[in-house]
């Protein structure tokens, strides 16, 4: 029974806004007074998780969910779909668009970015939407 | 362990405060509200930045430094001026004219804070090969120090082991001092001539030191009136000195620090809300190519001081002629005869910790439930920021709210839309009667 869930938004190609979600989170997790390296983490990998979305999706949502033993980031867009998760996990490897890169981004360190500062990783994809599952051990 | 005496430089004068909100508004870490018409600094939270000297219209937050008088307390007394004093001058054709003008305000001896620098420069690069985690965050910003301890702890352990200059510069005046004239070290006051209160109450409440080295802080603005309308022709006492080198003399301006560490990829950011920005990036890893960062609260770095008398673009410009000047004359790079202090001298004798006032409670379970509690209240708001409950903005209401600081009718939309309740049902009775 989660204790604490909150949901946030991610509209796609808005830079403006890119970055509002995980900002919000690392606030309630200040808030709360979570272990000052845990919260480092996930301010990491949910920066990466919704700028992934902001880049690369049609838009969805970020959840924060706070249970007993673990915290959980769920990331889920409408689409399109990642084509190849092995492919996507390498570092190095990115599709992302001229504009996005132009402004630094695709590195292609997203995802391998997001499994090094969480516990565990569960990614789920096909064209209609991508699930991100993200797990931290409190 | 907490304090319950806390010292803080930056203070409210009661009776000229208008209770206008300008204050609230501008601080970093949220720590004013008005409460019954006044200001009240909340003490754990406030960084002694003195943003809100800066802002209030009516001059009712202001610094307290120790007068020049209280030096008479010692038997021996030494000066350590801030390179940011030489900025408040122009033509300035070396520092000897100020260090002159320091002993003739009844000072036995200078020792200037660039000194101090150089020493710290030598050291923060040695430290650099030693320790592995990047970036690394300059420590002689003591209101940046205050700041991550309490926005962003996660960060201390980023923040370079090495003492302020400041810190290192009292160490070793007094303790060449009292060599060279055999005396004991308790005999001696040393004093800092500040543009900044957060170094005044960094010597009262010292970071990563169990004691400050500095006995008092005197403000630039008391001596600048004396310094700057006598000429002062060289004083005896002057005598056979080494003065400081141009890159020490060169910390006094934002970049100056980096410019002496001739460090490759760093940033040098000043104001406050610039540093916010950029420490928010690294919290975020995005940049993950940052070796060093030098983080000044005031805008310009130390010239900018609230202080200071000088402006900060004119200061900045004294700093960068009288660099050129010295470093025409080769004096560039520290001269040996002072530079040489134990490494270990210049460490942290005790760890930076956090100050954990973003907490809601030490309990997790029930921080969750203040949270949920928060967020309700947050909701009923009407969202303007306006700052007339005294609180910065609306979601601060809400959690003075639920930590039992305030109530919900502090808020004036929410008070109003009550009185329209009440009026209106007074009405509908009256119809019916």
């Amino acid at each position: 029974m989660p204790e604490f869930v909150e949901e946030f938004l991610v509209l796609p190609n808005d830079f403006v806004s890119a970055g509002d979600a995980s900002r919000k989170i690392k606030q309630i997790l200040k808030k709360i007074g979570l272990d000052a390296n845990l919260i480092r983490k996930i301010a990491i990998a949910s920066y990466e998780a919704e700028m992934n979305m902001v880049i690369h999706s049609l838009g969805g949502t970020v959840r924060l969910s706070i249970e007993d033993e673990n915290i959980i980031v769920t990331c889920k867009d409408r689409g399109p779909g990642i084509e190849d998760i092995d492919k996507a996990m390498e570092e190095g490897f990115s599709t992302a668009s001229e504009k996005a890169r132009a402004i630094g981004f695709g590195a292609g360190m997203g995802l391998p970015n997001i499994k090094n500062n969480s516990d565990e990783l569960r990614i789920e994809s096909d064209k209609d939407g991508t699930t991100l599952n993200i797990y931290f051990n409190i | 362990m907490t304090k319950t005496e806390y010292f803080h430089s930056v203070r409210l004068d009661k009776d000229k405060c208008k209770g206008c909100t300008n204050c609230i508004k501008g601080c970093p870490t949220e720590a004013i509200r008005v409460r019954e018409g006044k200001a009240k600094i909340i003490d754990e939270r406030c960084i002694d930045c003195g943003e809100c000297i800066r802002v209030c219209p009516h001059h009712a937050k202001i610094a307290f430094t120790d007068p020049l008088e209280s030096i008479k307390d010692y038997k021996y007394k030494i000066a350590l001026p801030a390179p940011s004093l030489y900025g408040q001058f122009r033509e300035l054709e070396g520092v000897e004219e100020i260090v002159s003008g320091l002993l003739d305000l009844g000072f036995d001896d200078v020792f200037e804070v660039a000194k101090g620098a150089d020493i710290a420069t030598k050291a923060i690069k040695k430290r650099l090969s030693e320790k592995s985690i990047r970036p690394l965050i300059s420590s002689a910003c003591p209101s940046i120090v205050r700041l991550i301890q309490v926005r962003f702890p996660e960060l201390l352990e980023n923040i370079i082991d090495i003492n302020s200059p400041m810190e290192i510069a009292a160490k070793k005046a007094r303790n060449d001092f009292v060599k060279d004239k055999n005396i004991s070290k308790d005999d001696t006051g040393v004093f800092f001539i500040t543009p900044c209160p957060a170094k005044m109450t960094a010597i009262k409440n010292p970071l990563g030191n169990e004691k400050s080295e500095v006995n008092g802080a005197i403000s630039i603005l008391e001596i600048y009136g004396a310094l700057a309308s006598e000429e002062h022709e060289k004083n005896e006492k002057i005598g056979e000195r080494s003065f400081a080198s141009a890159f020490g003399v060169g910390w006094a301006n934002t970049g100056g620090e980096a410019e002496a560490l001739g460090i490759d990829r760093f940033l040098a950011v000043d104001g406050i809300n610039n540093v916010i920005k950029v420490l928010e990036e690294i919290e975020n890893g995005k940049l993950p190519d940052l070796e060093y960062l030098e983080a000044l609260s005031c805008v310009g770095g130390c010239v900018g001081g609230p202080l200071a008398f000088e402006n900060c673009y004119v200061a900045k410009n004294n700093i960068k002629r009288l660099f050129k000047k010295m470093s025409e004359r080769g004096d560039e790079r520290a001269e040996q005869s002072y530079s040489d202090m134990d490494y270990s001298e210049t460490l942290f004798d005790s760890p930076l910790r956090p100050t954990k006032v973003l907490k809601l409670d030490e309990d997790l379970g029930i921080a969750m439930k203040m949270m949920k509690e928060l967020e309700k209240i947050e909701e009923d708001l009407p969202g303007l920021d306006c700052g007339s409950c005294g609180s910065p903005t609306c979601k601060s209401l809400a959690e003075d709210i639920v930590r039992g600081y305030a109530n919900e009718l502090d808020c004036i939309y929410i008070l109003k839309d009550r009185l329209k309740d009440l009026a209106d049902s007074v009405r509908e009775t009256k119809k019916t009667d």
